[in-house]
């Protein structure tokens, strides 16, 4: 498969109202949501967002309800029409599509899973997996053949035949991760996909995702109000609030490096040990030789596994050539995982 | 404009009392109405047999089916139509209460008139389906059909319906097709209603994700509006029937042959017996009916009932 193409995010402007295009020009010269509401009766919906989504990663858009990760997500694939800026796709703006180009853009570049589940109740497991083939014309026979597969790697082989009615919450939204895979389609865009189910299935699902992601390599863009699940699926994050971008990076400058209070608020309660890296706690001015070697790439908690494992105290660091890159000994590997790091 | 003047006029000329509502003058309404009953007179007088002529395939499929009906030995127009209920409805005892009902009917002597009425509804009630789901899904799709068609329905079902059948006379003359017009009309208002209802009521995420996957609108319409609409629509085909059924003795008046004639005839000349027979004849096939379609309609809605857990 060919590498993935990313998706660019420029200047974009959602404002809801009779008048959007208007507003942009006040929002622009600094006009606040709250003013614009109470002023003009418009609500600004997403505040200038730039984000460039790398190819065949998973970008993840986190934030609370209310923040505009659902109209963003909207609008990448343009169910929802920007009031200014790019959304680009290759060299392609999707914004600047005409209606027959954007029926031909979601019908092979996106497919989309929602967060509650938006199947069609009068169809089969296998009729509503097979919906974005029957759409695009492939015949009937090729189509079940393609999507019987994709049944059977979300393990649901055996639930052809049931209707979504009869299938509990999770094997619903395996149903919807089915169809949206069945597309084959570059970029997969997943509605707070997860939210609706209880935890245990909710990992369950991110693994399927996770393993899923390790063969395809799709460009992925899951919306979020979870943290956890954020960091445990996010090549990168982007944190939104009141329709604006308030930091964006991978799931350990966030957790390190919080931008304001109100993530580090967030981040408080995280899990560090599972999301900080061994080469950014070790001693990288000093090596050693022989002893126990731990592999760069790890996250701490595994790291910490080991010294308890092993009994040791101080492990060498080794890139993935086995050439020694550091040192990281048990007591910097355990107090970064329980305080926050100061800088 | 005009009628303010001449309204403005008549006050001018009567003592105002505040009692008496300023009305138009007698000799003013009476141009009014002889204005507008003449050119209708002319207008049925130049077109109206092109209007007539319009009808014509649709009074030879009424009288086909009728002939149809009458014409075949009973035995088999009762097994033809134990047959039909069983498929639409695939419950026996529907069959069974069918097929007693219509025996029953034979017995006391309304066979023929039956038949007739089943024709009657059944083309009345095709016609307004045909007519009705397309309108339905035009005032779904938009506001402003809406806003255009609502106030049409609310005279067509407030009307009475003594008052629209004097154009149509007019038009048609005595016999089917003015019935089959006005039973249509009194018909048709739930089924064009029920229809964008169930259109408008679908399930605005499922709506969403048609549409990220690239349906364009008619594929939206077949694969998700129309299906999911179905029980709504059932519901407006099962009211369609039972109102056209209800219509029948009223188009009596105007020369449909069949159970609403018996009625008539037994109203006007006391005939209490004769009466409620036909009267009950009608009740059975409504029930009938309305039991064949809510079973059928419930057996497409099968995929809901089985629910998980």
């Amino acid at each position: 498969m060919a590498e993935a193409t990313g998706i660019e995010i420029k200047n974009l402007y959602k404002i809801f109202g009779p008048n959007g295009k208007e507003m942009v020009r006040k929002v622009k010269e600094g006009m606040s949501k709250t003013e614009l509401n109470e002023k003009f009766n418009h609500v600004l919906g997403l505040n200038n967002i730039n984000i460039s989504m790398p190819g065949g990663k998973i970008e993840v858009v986190m934030g609370l309800s209310g923040s505009g990760k659902s109209t963003l997500i909207r609008h990448i694939n343009r169910l929802i029409d920007p009031t200014d800026g790019e959304v680009l796709y290759g060299n392609e703006d999707v914004c600047k599509m005409s209606q027959d180009e954007l029926r031909e853009f979601r019908r092979h570049k996106t497919a989309m899973v929602f967060q509650k589940f938006a199947l069609l109740p009068h169809r089969t497991v296998m009729k509503n997996t097979v919906y974005g083939l029957e759409i695009q014309g492939v015949p009937m026979k090729e189509a079940e053949e393609r999507a019987a597969r994709w049944i059977a790697r979300v393990g649901l082989e055996g639930f052809e035949d049931h209707y979504p009615n009869q299938l509990s919450g999770g094997m619903q939204q395996r149903v919807g991760l089915a169809r949206a895979l069945t597309n084959d389609a570059d970029i997969l865009l997943m509605d707070e996909a997860f939210s609706a189910l209880d935890p245990l299935i909710r990992m369950d699902m991110q693994t399927v995702l996770l393993d899923l992601q390790e063969e395809l390599h799709k460009t992925i863009v899951f919306i979020t109000h979870d943290l956890d699940e954020a960091l445990r699926l996010g090549d990168k994050i982007a944190i939104l609030r009141d329709g604006a971008v308030i930091q964006q990076g991978s799931g350990q400058d966030i957790v390190l490096n919080p931008a304001d209070a109100y993530i580090a608020d967030f981040v408080k309660e995280v899990n560090r040990g599972r999301v900080i890296l061994v080469e950014t706690v070790m001693d990288k001015s000093k090596t050693v030789e022989g002893g126990l070697t731990i592999e760069s790439g790890i996250m701490l908690e595994e790291a910490a596994k080991t010294f308890a494992e092993t009994g040791e105290g101080e492990a060498c660091v080794v890139n993935g050539d086995g050439k020694p890159v550091g040192v990281l000994n048990v007591q910097d590997t355990i107090s970064a995982m329980v305080t926050p790091a100061s800088h | 404009m005009c009628g303010l003047f001449i309204w403005g006029k008549t006050i001018g000329t009567t003592q105002m009392d505040w009692i008496e509502f300023p009305s138009l003058s007698r000799g003013t309404l009476l141009t009014i109405k002889k204005t507008i009953d003449g050119s209708f007179k002319e207008f049925t007088r130049a077109y109206g047999d092109i209007i007539d002529k319009m009808f014509d395939p649709l009074q030879d499929f009424l009288i086909f089916l009728e002939q149809l009906l009458i014409n075949s030995p009973w035995p088999i127009v009762l097994a033809a139509f134990a047959v039909i209920i069983f498929l639409l409805s695939r419950k026996v005892s529907i069959v069974i209460g069918t097929v007693v009902a219509l025996v029953l009917i034979g017995v006391f002597g309304l066979w023929e008139d039956t038949m007739r009425t089943v024709a009657m509804v059944t083309v009345c009630t095709m016609l307004a389906i045909v007519l009705g789901i397309p309108i339905g899904i035009l005032m779904a799709r938009s506001d402003r059909v809406q806003r255009m068609v609502n106030p049409v329905l609310d005279l067509m079902q407030t009307m009475p319906s003594f008052v629209y059948l004097i154009p149509v006379v007019m038009i048609f003359g005595i016999g089917k097709v003015p019935g089959l017009i006005a039973v249509v009309i009194y018909a048709i208002p739930p089924m064009i209603r029920l229809t964008n209802l169930g259109i408008r009521l679908v399930d605005q995420d499922v709506l969403e994700a048609a549409d990220a996957f690239g349906s364009n609108a008619r594929q939206k319409l077949m694969n998700v509006q129309l299906p999911l609409a179905l029980p709504t629509i059932m519901a407006g085909i099962n009211q369609c029937i039972m109102m056209s059924l209800s219509m029948v003795v009223v188009a009596s008046m105007i020369g449909v042959k069949g159970l609403g004639q018996e009625v008539l005839n037994a109203i006007n000349n006391q005939y209490l017996t004769a009466g409620m027979l036909s009267g009950l004849s009608i009740v059975s096939i409504a029930i009938i009916f309305d039991r064949a379609t809510q079973a059928y309609g419930k057996r497409l809605q099968k995929h809901s009932e089985v629910v998980h857990g």
